[in-house]
């Protein structure tokens, strides 16, 4: 892993107005990414993942704007880009995006293998029969077979796994330098789900890209991270290599996550959940945004946003539990659990 | 695709012969004095009537009159005019009339496509802006304001301001046609632009358009090679028939000029019971109808690969 992040965001607001209110859905992210790195951002609905990344390449809105920080891409401030012609220097050529419903994510009315032209003639310079047969390359890279029959089809000749691999080959044909996959296996079923991650995976090593997943399940995250970011109302709230989070987690919010974890629930006993709401990102939100719902929260969480405390060199997490004057308090069953699987796993 | 065509020939044609048949069979239902002119009336004994009647089949059974009606139809034998032309062939009749009729419908027509689906694109562009609002206000004005009051409207403005001609004249026929084409395309440019704006609305929120953008496309190439083809689609199933009804004229429009056209001639058959005339007009414009939605099926099965397919039954 290079030392040198190839995007870095830095305390980075995101601020929308809506019917004259303001919403802050992110609330200071900091973010470093590294080359050829796998990073997944996983929380619930709403926690902002989604936002978060879709203002890399200048996606919000029309009603939102980053409104504080930075994200430099390339030693550019790239937060700073108003225009699209600006965008469009970065957009679909270095930082690429896959969305989560392959099924209404291509244009109905266009054959499949023009679509992958589209972006191919934009970004690679390539006109006509070399467009054409790169599209057709890029299907069969995506793993569609017979691909010089399937570039003449239209979308609704697709299952839904083959037209998220028409979305990936869409995605990658341009060769970006990042790829982010928003929830990409949401909308598919279990068993192409897993191909669609390895395909992922695989165009990831050929194509040296670094690769964002977001999403909300954690067993994609075990299958594909090398780190894990989680995000809770707008804000990173812990952040390590993806074994420290799993079996090392120091945020409530994070304990409570792995505590939901199906694979851990014990037969005869409800899952444990999350009880309450996250906050409305309408108000100020003064303290530990989790605190509301923790029950083992502290008097500080409620007066004081915690810092980012260092559990080690790569896993950091913003909660008062690791200051040195707090009460000891235990990770709780699921994390401990989780640890001694993997202890006997070796 | 053939298949599929062939089908919905099939049903238009019984369509036209289920309107063919009602048409007829409820015309048959007036009174037999009404296939005299009111001259024939006042001078023809009953006896003269009977015999006439008996010499045009019309006291034949009901089953064989229909039937001859159906071999005259085939052979586009229509009959005459009894009390509007007496004695000229309906079909002579109305050609005079539809040519007129025609011309200037599909020269409103073909505006108001034009203007009406720029004015729609720039609408769904500019949504909320005040080009949208503007153009919104005219589509609730055209549609609220009664009719008439708008073409007083235009004939003032006109006729008053621009000097042109308030009544159509077939001596100058370009100039005098100006504000009748004018009236036409009013309304449509309406409808042209209010649904041109809808589905682009509608075209612009879907996914894939996010995903053009997120591919890189500038916004002109996405709304030009995704948006606008996409949202005429469901617009082009109706060009068809919007073509094929100006042949039918307007009423108001052609009553309000004097354009001696199809569209009061309905009315006048039907308030002097020239029976024929009548029978003729409703069977042409049920044709028309059903012409104009068969093309418009037809034209959206070639620009949408979806239907194309669909007669494949359950392969796909």
């Amino acid at each position: 892993m290079a030392k040198e992040p190839i995007l870095s965001a830095k305390d980075v607001e995101i601020q929308f107005s809506l019917r004259g209110r303001k919403l802050t859905a992110i609330r200071g992210c900091s973010l470093d990414l590294y080359e050829g790195e796998t990073l997944a951002i996983v929380g619930e609905s709403g926690s902002g993942k989604s936002v978060f990344t879709k203002s890399f390449i200048g996606m919000l809105d029309a009603n939102g704007s980053i409104t504080n920080g930075s994200i430099t891409y390339n030693g550019v401030d790239i937060s700073k880009y108003k225009t699209e012609k600006e965008w469009l220097t970065i957009r679909g050529k270095k930082i690429a995006m896959v969305m989560q419903d392959p099924m209404t994510s291509l244009n109905p009315l266009k054959k499949v293998g023009k679509q992958i032209e589209e972006s191919i003639e934009l970004h690679q310079g390539l006109k006509g029969e070399e467009a054409k047969k790169e599209a057709i390359e890029m299907l069969k890279k995506v793993g569609i077979p017979d691909p010089e029959r399937r570039y003449n089809q239209y979308p609704h000749e697709f299952s839904g796994g083959m037209r998220q691999r028409v979305v990936i080959a869409i995605a990658v044909a341009c060769r970006p330098q990042i790829l982010i996959c928003d929830e990409p296996t949401t909308a598919l079923d279990v068993t192409i789900q897993a191909q669609i991650l390895d395909l992922v995976r695989n165009l990831q090593s050929e194509l040296h890209m670094t690769v964002i997943y977001i999403t909300h399940d954690l067993g994609v995250v075990a299958n594909v991270a090398d780190r894990v970011a989680v995000m809770y109302a707008g804000q990173i709230v812990e952040y390590g290599l993806v074994n420290e989070i799993f079996y090392d987690a120091w945020h409530p919010y994070t304990w409570a996550l792995l505590s939901a974890l199906p694979q851990l629930g014990v037969k005869g006993h409800d899952l444990p959940s999350i009880e309450g709401t996250p906050p409305n990102l309408f108000n100020t939100i003064k303290g530990d945004a989790f605190a509301p719902r923790n029950k083992q929260a502290l008097a500080i969480d409620f007066v004081k946003e915690p810092p980012f405390f260092s559990v080690s060199e790569t896993h950091k997490a913003k909660t008062w539990y690791l200051d040195p004057r707090a009460p000891k308090i235990e990770q709780p069953e699921a994390v401990r659990r989780l640890r001694e699987t993997m202890r006997e796993r070796g | 695709m053939f298949k599929y065509t062939v089908k919905r020939l099939a049903q238009s044609l019984v369509t036209v012969l289920i309107v063919v048949t009602i048409v007829f069979l409820l015309l048959r239902m007036l009174p037999t004095d009404y296939y005299f002119t009111e001259e024939q009336l006042m001078k023809f004994t009953e006896q003269q009537k009977q015999e006439q009647l008996l010499a045009a089949g019309l006291l034949d059974p009901l089953p064989k009159q229909l039937f001859s009606f159906y071999g005259n139809l085939v052979q586009f034998d229509f009959g005459e005019s009894r009390r509007i032309q007496n004695g000229v062939p309906v079909v002579k009749v109305i050609g005079d009339k539809f040519a007129i009729s025609m011309k200037m419908g599909l020269i409103s027509v073909g505006i108001s496509v034009v203007v009406g689906v720029a004015i729609g694109i720039l609408q769904a562009r500019r949504k909320d802006k005040l080009a949208d609002h503007i153009g919104t206000a005219y589509t609730i004005f055209v549609n609220a304001v009664p009719p008439l009051v708008s073409y007083s409207l235009i004939l003032i403005f006109g006729s008053r301001v621009l000097g042109l001609p308030s009544m159509y004249s077939s001596r100058n026929v370009g100039p005098s046609s100006i504000l009748p084409i004018v009236c036409l395309a009013m309304g449509s440019i309406a409808w042209w632009a209010l649904w041109t704006r809808r589905y682009m609305i509608d075209e612009i929120n879907k996914d894939y358009i996010k995903l053009a953008r997120v591919k890189g496309l500038s916004t002109q190439k996405i709304m030009t090679k995704h948006v606008l083809r996409n949202a005429f689609v469901p617009l082009a199933q109706y060009l068809p028939a919007s073509l094929l009804f100006t042949i039918g004229g307007s009423l108001l429009v052609e009553r309000f000029f004097s354009v001696p056209g199809m569209g009061p001639l309905l009315t006048d058959a039907i308030s002097r019971y020239d029976t024929n005339v009548v029978q003729t007009l409703v069977i042409l414009y049920a044709t028309l109808g059903v012409i104009g939605v068969f093309l418009g099926d037809i034209l959206m099965m070639i620009i949408d690969p979806r239907i194309r397919l669909a007669d494949k039954g359950g392969s796909r």
